[in-house]
Parts: C-alpha cells; sequence; structure tokens
C-alpha cells in the first residue's frame, strides 16, 4: 500500500503556476483552435516536459529545448543556424517560438500549416532530430513515466498516440505568450507604459516605414516577402520550396518583432548581428532580384530611406518590445 | 393503325409489369452491401514485380523497390446515374505493392443496387490534409500509418512514391546507387496556395455494373495500375534526365503523367 501510494505521488506534476490562456486585449483573436486541444494543467506540464526531454532525438542528445531557448524568446541565440544531432548545422536561423496561438503558417517557408504539425518537421529532419515520429511514440509508451502523464492529460486515451504527443507540445507552446513589454503597457495604458522622447519617434517612424510588413501588435502580416538580402537564391529559395511557384523564389515570413533585441542573430541566413546592422540593409544594402518586395523598390529606389538617427529611434523602440516577464518568466522553464 | 400502337403498348407495359415482378421475386434491393476494389499492379502488358526490369516509354531500363500511393473519397454511380458518396470517416486508402491486403479494398454501407461507375482522387484531398491532427487516424496517421507517406517540412501527405534503379540514371551520391525516386504530394496549400497534384479518376465499366446486393458477396472492380504511365502521356519523363522528383515544380509533370494510370480491367460479380 505504502508503494502504491507513493507512486501515485510521483506522478504529480512539478507545481508550474496557474496555467490558462488568455489573449492580451492589444493583440488579435486568436487563430489556433483551442476547442480541438483544451490548455490544462496536466497537459502544459506533460508538453513542458516533452520540450525539454531529448527523446525525441534518434540518439537521445537534441531536445526542442536546445534549440529554442527561453531567455531569447525560445530562439537559438547567437547562432547564426543551429548545431542539431551529430553536431550537423542547420540550414536556416532557428525561429522564435512565441505567441504561436496566432500564426497562420509556421519555419521560414510557411510549409507547415497548423501548430499541431510543427514538432513532426524537427523530430523528421536529419540535421535536427534525425527521428521518426512513430518511433518517438513508441519510446513513450515504454518509457517509466510518460504513459501515465499522458493519461493525466489526455485521460481518453488508454496509450500514447501521435496526436497526443503533439497536442501536448502545443499546450506548452500556445502558453508562450509574450505580451507584457514597456510597448505592451504603453498601448494598454498600463502603469510602467512611458516612453522616452527617442522612443516616441521611433515608434512613429516605424509606423510609416516598418509596419506595413511588422503589422498589428503582432509585428508581422504573416506573409512571405523578398526582402533582398541576396540578389539569388540559389541555395535557398524559401516559399518556393513549400509552393513550386517561380514568383515565389526568395520569399520567406515575415517575423514578428517582439522581443526582437534578444534574437540575434537575424533573418533566415542569420547574417545580420545587430540591430544597427538590419537597419542598415533596409537603408542601403537591398539587394535587387525579380521577385523583391515592390516596398522595397519605390519609384525605382532600392531600400527604405532612414537617417542615422532615425535608425537609432528605431531601435531605441523596438528595444521596447523586450519583455522580460516572458523571458524569464518560471513555468517556461526547463523543470 | 391506333390499334396496333395500343397493342404494342399493352403488351410492353405487361412485359415491364411482368419483368419487373419477376426481378422483385428474385432481387432483393434493399439494404446495403459492399464493394471491393482490387488495385492490380502492372508495368504496360506485365505483372508488376518489384526488382524485374521494365522499358518505359523513352526506351530506359527501370527497376523498382516502391510503390505506395493514397486513394482516397470513393463515389459509386449507379447505372441510373444515382451517386452514392462513401463517408469522409472510411474513404482513406493507403496501398503498398508490398502489401497485397492493402491493394484489395472493402468498402461496405453501399445501398443495393448495379454500379456501373466510381470515382476516386490519387492522394489525400486538401480539408483532409489541414484537419486536426486527432481525426488523422490509421493510415492518415503521421505518427504510424502514414510513416514514409507524409512530408512535416512541407505538411502534407505523399500520394504516390515510386522508387527505384535504372542504369540511365546518374549515380546518387547519397544511396551509392543509379536512384531513381519521385515522391509526389501537394494538396494546393492552406491559407496560401501551392502547386495541387490531386487527381480525379473515373473509372466506367462499359459491360457489366456491379451488382451490390445485401445479402451477396461484394463485387469487385479489377483495377489496373500501371506504373508506366508515370513515365509517360502527356510529357515522357526520362529517368536519366530527371532521375528524382518531390515537391517541386516537376511534380506537375509526375502527376499529369500518373493520373491515368488508373484503368478498370473488369467488374466481377460473383454469382
Amino acid at each position: 500500500m505504502i508503494f502504491l501510494a507513493s507512486s501515485c505521488q510521483k506522478d504529480d506534476p512539478v507545481p508550474v503556476g496557474e496555467i490558462k490562456f488568455s489573449a492580451p486585449s492589444n493583440l488579435p483573436a486568436p487563430t489556433y483552435d483551442f476547442s480541438k486541444n483544451e490548455i490544462t494543467q496536466a497537459g502544459f506540464t506533460l508538453g513542458r516536459r516533452l520540450f525539454y526531454d531529448p527523446i525525441f532525438s534518434r540518439d537521445s542528445t537534441i531536445s526542442c529545448g536546445d534549440c529554442h531557448i527561453s531567455y531569447s524568446a525560445f530562439s537559438h541565440v547567437d547562432h547564426v543556424t543551429s548545431h542539431g544531432i551529430d553536431g550537423l548545422l542547420g540550414k536556416r536561423n532557428a525561429p522564435a517560438v512565441q505567441n504561436m496561438a496566432w500564426r497562420t503558417s509556421f519555419f521560414w517557408d510557411g510549409g507547415v500549416p497548423n501548430l499541431d504539425l510543427v514538432p513532426l518537421n524537427a523530430i523528421q529532419n536529419p540535421v535536427e532530430m534525425d527521428e521518426s515520429p512513430a518511433k518517438v511514440v513508441q519510446k513513450l509508451n515504454r518509457h517509466a513515466e510518460y504513459p501515465a502523464l499522458f493519461k493525466k492529460a489526455f485521460p481518453e486515451q488508454d496509450t500514447v498516440s501521435g496526436a497526443t504527443m503533439l497536442k501536448a507540445l502545443s499546450q506548452f507552446m500556445l502558453m508562450l505568450v509574450s505580451a507584457d513589454s514597456r510597448y505592451d503597457k504603453f498601448v494598454r495604458g498600463e502603469t510602467g507604459g512611458t516612453f522616452s522622447a527617442d522612443e516616441t519617434a521611433g515608434l512613429n517612424l516605424f509606423k510609416q516605414k516598418c509596419a506595413t510588413c511588422h503589422s498589428t501588435d503582432l509585428f508581422t502580416d504573416q506573409t512571405f516577402r523578398n526582402n533582398g538580402i541576396l540578389d539569388d537564391f540559389l541555395n535557398d529559395s524559401g516559399r518556393n520550396l513549400v509552393s513550386t511557384f517561380p514568383n515565389d523564389i526568395g520569399k520567406f515570413a515575415v517575423p514578428s518583432l517582439r522581443n526582437v533585441e534578444k534574437t540575434p542573430p537575424y533573418m533566415h541566413t542569420g547574417k545580420f548581428k545587430t540591430l544597427e546592422s538590419v537597419l542598415d540593409h533596409y537603408s542601403s544594402g537591398v539587394k535587387d532580384s525579380p521577385t523583391l518586395d515592390p516596398l522595397l523598390k519605390q519609384n525605382g529606389q532600392l531600400g527604405i530611406a532612414l537617417t542615422g538617427s532615425e535608425k537609432q529611434q528605431i531601435i531605441a523602440f523596438l528595444k521596447t518590445l523586450t519583455d522580460e516577464d516572458f523571458l524569464r518568466d518560471a513555468r517556461f522553464q526547463k523543470p | 393503325m391506333k390499334k396496333l400502337i395500343f397493342g404494342f403498348f399493352t403488351l410492353a407495359s405487361f412485359a415491364t409489369i411482368f419483368t419487373n415482378c419477376k426481378k422483385d421475386d428474385k432481387e432483393d434491393l434493399s439494404g446495403t452491401g459492399s464493394v471491393t476494389l482490387e488495385f492490380d499492379n502492372r508495368a504496360g502488358n506485365a505483372a508488376f514485380a518489384f526488382g524485374t526490369n521494365y522499358t518505359n516509354a523513352a526506351g530506359e531500363t527501370v527497376k523498382f523497390s516502391t510503390f505506395n500511393y493514397f486513394v482516397s473519397n470513393f463515389v459509386f454511380v449507379k447505372t441510373d446515374g444515382t451517386e452514392y458518396v462513401v463517408p469522409k470517416d472510411s474513404c482513406y486508402f493507403l496501398c503498398k505493392h508490398e502489401n497485397a491486403d492493402s491493394r484489395e479494398i472493402t468498402i461496405s454501407g453501399i445501398p443495393a443496387g448495379d454500379y456501373e461507375e466510381v470515382r476516386f482522387i490519387i492522394g489525400v484531398d486538401s480539408a483532409k490534409s489541414v484537419s486536426d491532427i486527432a481525426q488523422r487516424t490509421g493510415v492518415l496517421d503521421p505518427a504510424a500509418g502514414a510513416a514514409g507517406m507524409y512530408w512535416a517540412w512541407n505538411s502534407g501527405y505523399i500520394f504516390v512514391k515510386v522508387e527505384g534503379t535504372s542504369p540511365q540514371a546518374p549515380l546518387n551520391t547519397m544511396t551509392g546507387e543509379n536512384t531513381i525516386e519521385y515522391h509526389t504530394g501537394l494538396f494546393g496549400g492552406k491559407d496560401t496556395p501551392t502547386l495541387n497534384n490531386i487527381k480525379n479518376v473515373e473509372i466506367h465499366s462499359h459491360d457489366d455494373a456491379a451488382k451490390v446486393r445485401r445479402d451477396k458477396e461484394a463485387p469487385q472492380f479489377h483495377i489496373y495500375v500501371d506504373v508506366l504511365e508515370m513515365f509517360t502521356s502527356p510529357t515522357n519523363i526520362s529517368v536519366a534526365a530527371n532521375p528524382t522528383s518531390h515537391a517541386g515544380a516537376f511534380s506537375k509533370t509526375v502527376a499529369d503523367n500518373y493520373a491515368d494510370m488508373f484503368t478498370l480491367d473488369h467488374v466481377h460479380n460473383h454469382e
């Protein structure tokens, strides 16, 4: 009896604070269908454990959290591209994992249309985890603790399935909401939401010069665009790889700018290490090619006109998007 | 003349009534029955087998090690034009050459009647391709039945997968063989469009209708699936020039070719 009782206690998740998804008032309506995957304490806790568990990789060396690190908004800070299994390098800069509930597509080329399907990509990628999802499900079913944790999170399922594995991971990722930066407090009129003169000037410049693509308080319009970082895309044609259409060559997803201060390097190639170099690119480094976004070639002029002080003001504004509460949220750390 | 016509009609009416009555006595058209479809893989005029050399339309020697395809969304059409649409929860099948059982599919719950046409798609429709992961069980589960027939990086099912070798194909440094590999998918995209390679198949029986009856063994549509059709009509594919195709623009050529690889051999009614 004593043994049984202690076994039961062992199943209890590590306390993680209240787990409840709520959409911040300054963000649009989420796109994720929560009716198909209601977030629960047990599901979130399981998802978090899975996120940090290398069980997903072929040789149990790489977890999701290895390349998506909490203090850099779940991106791989300072890595141009990430090193996955066997030290192999990925092809593109690992994107941040934040505000996933609002996304209409995932990855730089938008190849995945639903959050639930996102982990399959990393699991199967030969340079990331190089494992088959079916094998991961098998490993989870044979694990000493996971079957009970899954039963708790998905009581109607007797065994671990691909669907429940993915939905648990989604529950963790859906909770990664960043909307408590100083900018958010500013637009919501909350305490602490004060801007300096430079930050205000930067916000105004941002609205004029950047917000067509980095639109809404998600700071992305979720389209695919060629922003002129290369003049040919023979190595990686981006959205074209997914759609096959020639007019998609060189187009990549417009990333959110939330926590952008903390997510260097920038662009799908990771070619820029600083925000200064990003703005220098937009003012004087844009390269022309047939699919270059028309907004970056207006009246025959390449790029966006920006003076040195305007760039500094925009950067001052971008730093107000840093959300320390999100980056340090104990609920999202490795258990 | 009038009399004659009247007489003829009377006779005809009696005949109709008579045969109807006779038919009613003989055949019970109430309830539902089943149909089987046997997908009989072929390579031109020959039976298909792994490891056998065949010649494609470009005159190249090809030999196969994988031949898988999804068929789904079946519709059966009666001789009077009435259609029966197989419900979504039971209309997806993955046929693999190495598994003969997977190539003989049975569909039940079909209203009794005489069916002369079957329609289906090669692949998985766009609605299912973007549906909730929990709704994708069996052959549609990327972590189980659909393993090897699913692209995780460009979410969607591989509709048709053909792999093998050819002495005319260049040496593939990854496999160390003269590999040929055609993985074809793409359902058209969810919010932002992609190429759509879903192909519709219509199979019409000009001779025998499949007689679906409540209490009789399921009639069978015996369907030939000719792998060599993937290499020709409308466009000849040379394995020397295009030894592989995945989710690229060339996959349209592959799909346009294989769209006509399904043909009816015969309908078999068990008496």
